[in-house]
């Protein structure tokens, strides 16, 4: 999808952005964004937007969240010299490392973080959605933390595929909740959730798992999830000795991307790649690439980039890795794309494989099958701008996906001629 | 007289020989395209309003049973073009139709032809559950050019300020919906309906007709004590899943 905006607009936004006045009053980043939701909705909404006016940025929120984040989830996570890998791509490679956060991703950062806000606001229990399950456990365990009931909807399909973190959840007390309908994965999932609130809009609050969906969510996640990148540029200053020349995140709804990308915008030297799911094909059907082949439209409360046919309905997507099997994508990261702060690319099934099994080789970290999308990405451009450093984030460990894994045995030196 | 000046007129006129306006609802080309216009022309002689459902992946404030006909017409090829074309080519159906789409397709098809199909068609105003007032003005100014209607929603939720703008705003009908949940619920109506249907119904200077959970004929009387008129969904949307005859089922509502 190329930007329509002209380039006098495309400047003025990405000034706005890195100026930190986006979203503006009605939610939007640019033509990107907006509250797209049910009647019933609408008070909810216009109370957490008020809700995250008067907490999220106060003292008294800042200091617990901190707090939370020290001393609960383990921040800040470490930033990683790769040497072995770096040999091989012929560059200087260093890994954010979000898979050491506790609960084992970036997911962590956002779902304490609105946990805490939900508590603030008065809420008696907490809805979430999840795909690969990640937002499930960060959740439920969040949820643990601060004493509120919790309930993850999950598509029968990623149930299936996701086994350990449905168990996980069970044990941190939430009530996983199997969605039948629809496409069975992380999209019938918010459905299900949204279906869920619009039922109990005053007691329940919906602890979204991405930067996607209506106003104020996109903007709550981003401001949430931003720890990742603020952390990571300060620790290339101080561990690296300068800034990247290149950062590298995986996309599906876009949550640990623009915490990465989002403290980074402003340094503009800085080259920012957003990794989405290749799948099996170019295909409609084949691929979560929804920014590389979608089209504008509504999709779950939010004008974004979403893939769907000529009459606007949404298509179901393919990936191997159920974090990054979205058929949109959050609202800031198209306008990113618009004005050209970020590119975005992606990269296949095999080819996350394969990154998968190189870092597994060469760093001994086995990264989660939505992360490896970046690793397979950032080979390629290593291949063709060598000698560069260039910054990963490693948003997850990929424990989680062992009973996908098996399925392809282990090709141990298959990168070696590569 | 404009196309959404027809809903309420055609809500009036029912009100008028002391009924109940009632307002059908099917999902188009559900359970057979073939059968579409036919079925159409049997809900429209027994309800005063027609209101008819444009199938979309994404139902977020539907219920399962409008979620299995929406899925089920996808799968059949029904489209918000096909649903143009098979109007365009029927005689007149016999009762204003209102169209129940979410935004998206809506916004595929682009708003200007929408407005002009939508009047060539006999489509009087839109409903549209995933638009907000605060999102709708594109839209509203597209259909207002071809005096078609943008049917507002109001809901238990509604604060009464945000009541009285979303009473102000609607063309056709205002939607008063009785719960707070989905459609297709069988929780039964609330025990407050009453007062608040009167409140919303003495802040609207057009009809009020009440939807989400009226399934029998004493559903529509309750409801008819306090609203101009009754909207019926899922229940009879389960009718023409079973294969029953919705003609019976809509008389014995009446």
């Amino acid at each position: 999808m190329k930007s329509e905006l002209d380039a006098g607009k495309a400047t003025a936004l990405l000034d706005a952005s890195i100026a930190g006045t986006l979203p503006d009053d009605r939610g939007r980043f640019g033509p990107f964004g907006g509250r797209y939701v049910p009647e019933t909705l609408v008070p909810a909404f216009v109370r957490l937007e008020q809700g995250i006016a008067e907490h999220l940025h106060s003292d008294a929120f800042q200091e617990e969240f901190r707090s939370e984040l020290r001393t609960w989830v383990g921040r800040p996570t470490a930033l990683t010299f790769a040497p072995r890998l770096s040999e091989r791509w012929g560059a200087e490679v260093w890994l954010k490392r979000e898979d050491l956060a506790h609960t084992g991703a970036h997911k962590i950062n956002n779902a304490i973080g609105q946990a805490i806000l939900a508590k603030k606001l008065g809420a008696k229990r907490i809805i979430a959605e999840t795909g690969a399950g990640q937002h499930g456990v960060a959740s439920a365990a969040a949820c643990a933390r601060v004493g509120l009931p919790c309930r993850v909807y999950m598509g029968a399909v990623d149930i299936e595929r996701q086994a350990p973190n449905v168990d996980r959840m069970l044990r941190l007390g939430a009530e996983v909740f199997p969605v039948e309908s629809g496409d069975k994965t992380l999209r019938a999932a918010i459905d299900e959730a949204l279906r869920e609130w619009v039922t109990d809009p005053a007691g329940t609050y919906y602890l979204i798992g991405s930067a996607v969906g209506a106003h104020p969510y996109p903007y709550l996640v981003r401001e949430l999830q931003s720890v990742i990148g603020q952390e990571a540029r300060q620790q290339m200053l101080d561990l690296a000795g300068g800034l990247p020349d290149v950062a590298f995140a995986c996309v599906g709804g876009g949550s640990n991307a623009i915490g990465l990308f989002y403290p980074l915008l402003g340094d503009r030297d800085i080259e920012l790649i957003g990794v989405e799911a290749g799948g099996t094909g170019d295909g409609l059907g084949q691929n979560a690439a929804t920014l590389a082949t979608g089209t504008p439209g509504v999709l779950q409360g939010s004008y974004s980039i979403i893939l769907q046919d000529k009459n606007g309905n949404v298509q179901e997507t393919h990936s191997i890795s159920a974090g990054l099997d979205y058929s949109g994508v959050g609202p800031e990261h198209a306008m990113l794309q618009a004005v050209g702060r970020v590119t975005y690319v992606s990269a296949s099934d095999d080819e996350a494989l394969d990154a998968l099994e190189e870092l597994c080789e060469t760093e001994g970290i086995l990264t989660a099958l939505e992360t490896a999308h970046a690793y397979a990405s950032a080979r390629r451009w290593a291949k063709e701008n060598p000698g560069k450093r260039i910054l990963i984030g490693n948003s997850g460990r990929g424990d989680k996906d062992m009973p996908t894994l098996t399925q392809y045995p282990a090709r141990t030196n298959a990168n070696a001629s590569a | 007289m404009h196309p959404h000046e027809k809903i309420g007129a055609a809500i009036a006129a029912a009100n008028d020989a002391g009924r109940t306006g009632l307002v059908p609802f099917i999902t188009a080309g559900y359970p057979d395209p073939d059968t579409f216009i036919d079925t159409l022309r049997i809900v429209a002689a027994a309800g005063d309003v027609v209101e008819l459902g444009v199938p979309f992946s994404d139902p977020m404030a539907d219920g399962m049973t409008i979620q299995r006909s929406s899925f089920t017409a996808i799968e059949n090829g029904v489209t918000l073009a096909w649903i143009f074309d098979q109007l365009a080519a029927a005689e007149d159906i016999g009762a204003p139709l209102v169209m129940m789409s979410y935004l998206n397709p809506l916004m595929a098809f682009g708003y200007d032809a929408l407005a002009v199909r939508a009047r060539e068609t006999g489509i009087c105003a839109f409903i549209v559950p995933d638009l907000p007032y605060e999102e709708s003005a594109d839209i509203r100014a597209a259909l207002d050019n071809e005096g078609v209607g943008l049917i507002q929603l109001v809901t238990p939720a509604t604060p009464d300020e945000r009541l009285k703008l979303l009473a102000g705003a609607s063309r056709g009908f205002l939607y008063a919906v009785t719960i707070t949940g989905i459609t297709g619920g069988d929780a039964g109506l609330p025990n407050d309906l009453a007062g608040y249907l009167d409140k919303v119904s003495s802040l609207s200077p057009l009809p009020v007709c009440a939807g989400f959970g009226i399934r029998k004929a004493e559903d529509v009387i309750n409801v008819g004590k306090h609203a101009a008129g009754a909207i019926v969904g899922s229940a009879l949307v389960e009718v023409l899943e079973r294969g029953d005859d919705p003609e019976a089922f809509l008389r014995g509502l009446r």
